[in-house]
């Protein structure tokens, strides 16, 4: 039990994919101009990575345990079809979050977030369970990352920006900051 | 606007009641009070303390100076940037790491975001935690305290990219004596500030008595400080409890950068809250935050990581806690 909460805080905030281990930076920069969007984006790839980690666990279970050398292109088919089903029930929900998302939505599929996800949880022999909180911290950890970058941006919308620094050279340097933040969170759990 | 009318009516439009108070009133007069606490870590640290102190400083007003709009140096907010920053760093860091600690801050905490009050993060902090990604081991060589005071302690005029040549007598930090040997420290020299650590973080009474003057005058909102040492009482108090090992209350409260960043950079009115449901929050999560990193994190201070942390999340905050509109229908109410 304790394990998994600590793979769940771990994923969560220490390793977060994003601000900690730079991953799945394509939304991060791309979709946090609104809050709305980023943070429905984040629930959507929480979904997607819940899918991954469910399939993954698996694939690596029953089907390839003789082809382990088939693995990332397997993963990446399992992330391709999920991202077509959530994009599909989007559609079909919430035609005006699909039209927000735009070209960001299909893109979930190349997010290197998932795919590290799948390729860790391998790595670390991660059981059903385990597997599962993974995801579920490395999905609530994007969404964290992506919310926060949209409400420092709409704060940065009604401030005075030097003209050099407007757009995304300010996003970059907001990304870092944050990112030494969660620095702080480094080396937790192995201490005494 | 004024229209004068023949019965010696003056009519004006709204605010009629002026404070006397404005941006530079209020930021010279948190620099006066951090003249005391700049003294104590001179008494302590000696002449060093100034050399790093004053380096930050001059690195952030340069900094303010060239890249400012207009003359934005007057309103004394760049020179408390640099102040809280060199406060944060040890008496043996080298100087020119200290002042480029100060332009980070000012530059990449302040200027890009268009100058003071649209930063979301508090510039110092910036600075410092830049500092501490760059230069982990010289911003954590702390040297001991006493002596004469014109003792150079460690490598302050090292000059960049240069391995140090000389050596500093070192000292563990209260926190770091906890976290790594299990040692504890005496609560008197705690609250005198006899101990080693940064500069700012041995004079907790002084800090104390500095800021009780800033919330008196309204310069700073009291409800953030005492948040944060509530929860972190409570906390470390229901922590105590449970495992005697762990430290109590006390020295949680007078240990590390907690009265200089509770005090100081947490209340910074720019990267705080708004409200005062906010505020309450905001103090809370720093102290939560405080108290995890020490306890279970893998560095023995968390202060500045806590509030930059709640920073991040001061948007939010912001957003969550704002009041109803008066008049206007409770939510859930038909």
């Amino acid at each position: 039990m304790s394990n998994l909460a600590w793979i769940f805080v771990s994923t969560l905030l220490v390793s977060n994919f994003t601000l900690a281990m730079f991953l799945g930076l394509c939304p991060f920069f791309g979709v946090t101009a609104k809050i709305g969007t980023a943070w429905r984006l984040g629930v959507a790839n929480t979904f997607v990575m819940l899918l991954t980690a469910l399939s993954a666990w698996t694939l690596n279970t029953y089907v390839l345990t003789q082809v382990p050398f088939l693995r990332t292109i397997a993963f990446i088919v399992v992330i391709a079809s999920g991202v077509q089903i959530v994009e599909m029930a989007i559609k079909k929900f919430s035609p005006v979050l699909f039209r927000q998302l735009g070209i960001f939505l299909p893109l979930i599929t190349t997010n290197c977030a998932i795919l590290g996800l799948a390729l860790f949880q391998t790595a670390r022999q991660y059981t059903l369970a385990e597997s599962i909180v993974f995801a579920l911290g490395g999905g609530m950890g994007l969404t964290l990352a992506l919310s926060l970058m949209a409400s420092i941006r709409e704060r940065m919308d009604v401030a005075d920006v030097p003209v050099v620094a407007r757009g995304m050279g300010l996003v970059l340097v907001v990304a870092s900051v944050l990112s030494m933040a969660f620095m702080g969170f480094a080396g937790m759990g192995s201490a005494p | 606007m004024s229209a004068p009318r023949p019965s010696g009516l003056v009519i004006t439009a709204s605010p009629h009641v002026r404070s006397q108070d404005s941006t530079p009133v209020i930021m010279w007069n948190v620099v006066g009070t951090l003249v005391p606490v700049i003294a104590a870590a001179a008494w302590f640290f000696g002449i060093s303390a100034l050399l790093v102190i004053g380096s930050a400083a001059i690195g952030a007003l340069i900094t303010e100076r060239v890249f400012g709009r207009g003359d934005s140096l007057a309103d004394g907010s760049a020179v408390i940037t640099g102040l809280l920053l060199g406060l944060t760093l040890p008496a043996g860091m080298p100087l020119w790491m200290a002042a480029l600690g100060g332009a980070f801050g000012i530059g990449f905490g302040k200027i890009v975001w268009g100058g003071l009050g649209q930063n979301v993060f508090n510039p110092a902090l910036v600075g410092r935690a830049f500092l501490q990604a760059a230069f982990p081991v010289a911003i954590t060589t702390w040297p001991t305290g006493g002596g004469s005071f014109w003792t150079l302690r460690g490598d302050l005029f090292a000059l960049p990219f240069m391995h140090p040549v000389t050596d500093a007598i070192t000292a563990a930090t209260p926190l770091g004596l906890l976290k790594f040997e299990g040692q504890g420290t005496d609560l008197t020299r705690l609250v005198i500030g006899n101990t080693g650590g940064s500069l700012g973080e041995t004079a907790a009474v002084i800090i104390l008595a500095c800021g009780a003057y800033l919330a008196f005058r309204g310069y700073l909102n009291w409800r953030i400080p005492i948040s944060i040492f509530l929860t972190v009482a409570a906390l470390s108090t229901v922590i105590h409890l449970v495992d005697a090992q762990r430290p109590d209350a006390l020295f949680m409260l007078f240990s590390g950068g907690l009265m200089l960043g509770a005090v100081y950079m947490a209340t910074d009115m720019v990267t705080s809250p708004v409200t005062n449901r906010g505020r309450w929050v905001f103090g809370a999560g720093v102290g939560v935050l405080v108290v995890v990193i020490r306890l279970w994190g893998g560095l023995p201070e968390g202060v500045m990581y806590a509030i930059l942390f709640m920073n991040a999340l001061v948007p939010f905050i912001n957003r969550a806690t704002q009041p109803r509109v008066f008049g206007s229908a409770r939510k859930g109410a038909a």
